[in-house]
């Protein structure tokens, strides 16, 4: 306790005051820019608050407005400012002020995080479609010609030249156009396994190489059309899917810039620099200041301060750490700026043992993946057996003619396309819909994962309560309102999370002028000629005071404000639930729904939040092995399990669920690794992912009994030889857009209805749940 | 029918243009910012 006035006090007395108006950071943000050849330098910049028109200009200017730049450009797609300016590199900590002056928050994207070659793939992809799409409507107004002139008055002749056309049309078309599959076929060979691209790379050469054998012989059918056609509609699903992909990942990688995963690094002479996480090395030292999260493990080096670990440990009480203390990434610090000396950086030791753990945990989930797989790798033999029955067939029958038109008219009737678009049609479709909601799907097969889902564990910190702390109404009620909005106008100049608690309150939204801030104390204004302080206990000399409000309130952390001479006051805040967690539970079970609390936390807090939410089945103080042993013992108990949790130390625990779906509010997006993430301060997505999920489900039994149906009603007709390829391939075209218009239904918006639950499940619901794992019978 | 002589190539033409132009604006990014570039349209510079 002396120790600690000791360097409260030395704190006070060499305290860096800074005025808060002035730029707040002039950091050095060198690392981020990429030199171009010409001498220019080009940076990108996440940006938050980013909402309308009038932002464009607005952006654009400010940048523009910075000496020597060059091109400044905002994405409002991707909310990304593209800068490229000549001169210093250091020019850009200016900008970023100025930005966030304006009300923009701005970060700078690490270049090597970017993944170019995704890009590339994507325009590649596009440009294929173009290509298909170009080829496929003139060979299909060359081949409808021909069909009107069949029944008509076409000469022979006219018929080959046409065909001739559709030939050098619909060749190169479909080589540029069709890579993407037949490189996947390839793929597929080399590794010894016969993907879905094989039988459509099969099918499109088949067919036009039969087709140019039937324009050499002068026949009055050739089938470029169905084959060109083909490509278009299976580069359109392509096209889609990857272009909903790329968004997602788009807007995760925003928001991990503007989360802040990076450092700020101490150099030998005392300058501080920003650099990515990537850039920085064990036994490098970062500075970290108050408000900011800790990017790294490692030991303090200098300095002390609190440190909220509910991140890592899920205990939300602050922890007070001293020179030779280890620290950990994920850490929030609240009151002082330290000096950590790192011991890991990006691949850190604590998140190494986490991702060691999720490993394990991943390798048993893909259970349903290697069905799907399975199904796949039989569906493509049967296949192909049955257009080499029909070839075998026909060959005896009639000869090698009709037996390859039929062969292949059957190869196309099947050509994987309404199977294949059954379930990736709906996933697009839903995935639209569900980020509409504000959730972003992480992994391809969520959706299909979320079926049966009876039981969903909620993590408490971060999950159920929002990540920053606020001032709750009971404890504002008992507050001199005077004394309130005075606190709540000057914690509008500071930047330490605690005081966000009270500026959200401020009805005054002029900041104080000439408010000055101190890492680790507080900050300070005068207004009305009394100087006014809030900040630490000690800060406002009430440290009795808040030690007692302390005592009867342990799950509340402190702030305190003092007006003059005026007696101090104590102002508790603390971790709240999110605005909305009360409906969403009660909608969540009232579908039916097992609703779980696993928390890192003190029985007190967990306690408090489970009765509020009427919630049966909480546990406290819970390890991350302790949450996985839950799972799995509920797992074993034939439950299937949504985890919903935050946080890095909940990482293993999100693996090792059916389903996962994480916040990202407070965590580092790339250390989320949950199936889908969600954003804002409602817990209402986590019933649009359900409600979703069940119809998207839905959805996909329908298309897939649609495609069984018609492959069953198909295949025969083909191979008794009475559909030619061109009707095969429109009944194709045909059963693939009837599934893409269904997968439409997926978009509806998502409401969780109250499902009439069989008697059984109802009783199992209400038995006592399997927390602790089932004991092993040797 | 002679005239498909020129009917055929001059409706390819038209095509291939229109193609060169959706590939040339694809690679001068115009499609890039697609909810950007609905309101850059209204502004005045």
């Amino acid at each position: 306790m002396s120790c600690c006035d000791l360097a409260g006090a030395y704190a006070e007395a060499h305290a860096h005051w800074r005025p808060v108006e002035g730029d707040p950071r002039a950091r050095d943000y060198a690392a981020f820019a990429t030199s171009l050849p010409d001498g220019t330098n080009r940076i990108e910049l996440a940006l938050e608050g980013v909402t309308c028109a009038a932002c464009i200009p607005a952006v654009e200017g400010v940048a523009a407005g910075l000496p020597g730049v060059v091109r400044a450009r905002l994405n409002v797609t991707d909310s990304r400012l593209l800068v490229e300016w000549q001169g210093a590199a250091e020019a850009i900590g200016g900008l970023i002020a100025m930005l966030e002056a304006r009300g923009y928050a701005a970060r700078p994207f690490d270049p090597r995080r970017r993944d170019a070659a995704e890009a590339a793939q994507m325009r590649q992809l596009v440009r294929a479609l173009a290509v298909a799409g170009f080829a496929s409507m003139n060979v299909m107004l060359l081949a409808i010609s021909v069909w009107a002139g069949n029944v008509s008055d076409i000469t022979p002749e006219t018929r080959d030249l046409f065909h001739w056309i559709q030939a050098v049309i619909a060749l190169p078309a479909a080589a540029y156009a069709g890579q993407t599959f037949y490189e996947g076929a390839f793929r597929g060979l080399r590794a010894r396994r016969l993907t879905m691209d094989f039988p459509i790379t099969l099918g499109i050469v088949l067919t036009l190489g039969m087709s140019v054998a039937e324009t050499l012989r002068h026949a009055e059918h050739a089938y470029f059309d169905g084959a060109i056609m083909l490509v278009f509609f299976l580069l359109i699903g392509r096209v889609l899917d990857q272009a909903m992909r790329r968004r997602t990942r788009a807007l995760a990688e925003n928001l991990s810039a503007l989360r802040g995963e990076t450092a700020a690094l101490l150099g030998a002479d005392g300058t501080v620099q920003d650099v990515p996480l990537s850039a920085i090395a064990p036994g490098a030292r970062v500075l970290v200041r108050p408000g900011e999260r800790v990017a790294v493990d490692g030991v303090v080096e200098d300095g002390a301060s609190d440190l909220d670990q509910s991140l890592v440990t899920g205990e939300t009480r602050p922890q007070r750490v001293a020179p030779g203390d280890p620290v950990y990434a994920g850490a929030l610090n609240a009151a002082g700026a330290l000096t950590v000396r790192v011991t890991a950086a990006a691949q850190g030791t604590l998140l190494q043992e986490v991702e060691r753990l999720m490993g394990a945990a991943l390798a048993r989930k893909s259970a349903a993946l290697r069905l799907a797989e399975q199904a796949t790798r039989l569906y493509v033999p049967i296949v192909h057996v049955a257009a080499a029955l029909t070839a075998l067939g026909w060959l005896f029958l009639s000869g090698w003619h009709a037996a390859t038109i039929n062969a292949v008219a059957v190869l196309l009737i099947t050509c994987p396309c309404a199977l294949g678009l059954a379930i990736p049609a709906v996933q697009v479709a839903a995935s639209g819909a569900l980020f509409r909601e504000g959730v972003l799907l992480n992994a391809g097969d969520t959706l299909e994962r979320l079926s049966g889902i009876d039981t969903i564990v909620f993590d408490k910190t971060g999950t159920l309560t929002l990540p920053e702390p606020v001032l709750a109404d009971a404890d504002r009620a008992r507050l001199d309102p005077e004394m309130l909005a005075l606190a709540a106008r000057l914690a509008l100049s500071s930047r330490h999370p605690m005081a966000g608690a009270l500026s959200a309150l401020a009805a005054n939204r002029e900041p104080v002028p000439g408010a000055r801030e101190s890492a680790g104390l507080g900050i300070e204004a005068r207004i009305d000629g009394v100087i006014c302080r809030l900040g630490s206990p000690r800060f406002c000399g009430a440290e009795s005071m808040a030690q007692a409000a302390l005592a009867t309130d342990p799950d509340a952390s402190v702030l305190c404000f003092r007006r003059g001479e005026a007696a101090p006051v104590v102002i508790p805040v603390r971790q709240h639930l999110r605005p909305d967690a009360r409906e969403t539970i009660e909608t969540l079970r009232a579908a039916g729904y097992r609703i779980v609390i696993l928390s890192g936390d003190h029985p007190g807090p967990v306690a408090a939040i489970a009765a509020a939410l009427e919630v049966v089945d909480w546990q406290a103080e819970r390890t991350p092995q302790d949450k996985i042993a839950a799972i799995e013992a509920m797992r074993v108990a034939g439950r299937r399990v949504l985890m919903v949790g935050d946080g890095i130390n909940d990482a293993p625990a999100l693996a090792a669920a059916d389903v996962s779906l994480s916040p990202v509010t407070a965590a580092h997006v790339s250390q989320a690794a949950a199936d889908a993430l969600f954003l804002g301060r409602r817990l209402a997505p986590v019933v649009a992912l359900l409600a979703t999920g069940r119809r998207a489900r839905q959805v996909m039994l329908e298309n897939l009994w649609f495609s069984a149906a018609y492959n069953v009603v198909a295949i025969p007709l083909a191979a008794a030889g009475w559909l030619t390829p061109l009707i095969a391939a429109l009944a194709m075209s045909g059963s693939s857009l009837v599934v893409s218009l269904n997968a439409l239904r997926a978009r509806a918006r998502p409401r969780l209805p109250a499902p009439a639950i069989p008697k059984q499940m109802a009783d199992a619901a209400s038995a006592p749940l399997p927390l602790r794992p089932a004991p092993r019978t040797a | 029918m002679d005239v498909l002589v020129f009917l055929i190539p001059a409706a390819l033409f038209l095509g291939v243009t229109g193609l060169v132009a959706l590939l040339w604006s694809l690679r001068s990014g115009q499609f890039d910012d697609i909810d950007g570039a609905e309101h850059r349209a209204l502004s005045d510079d």
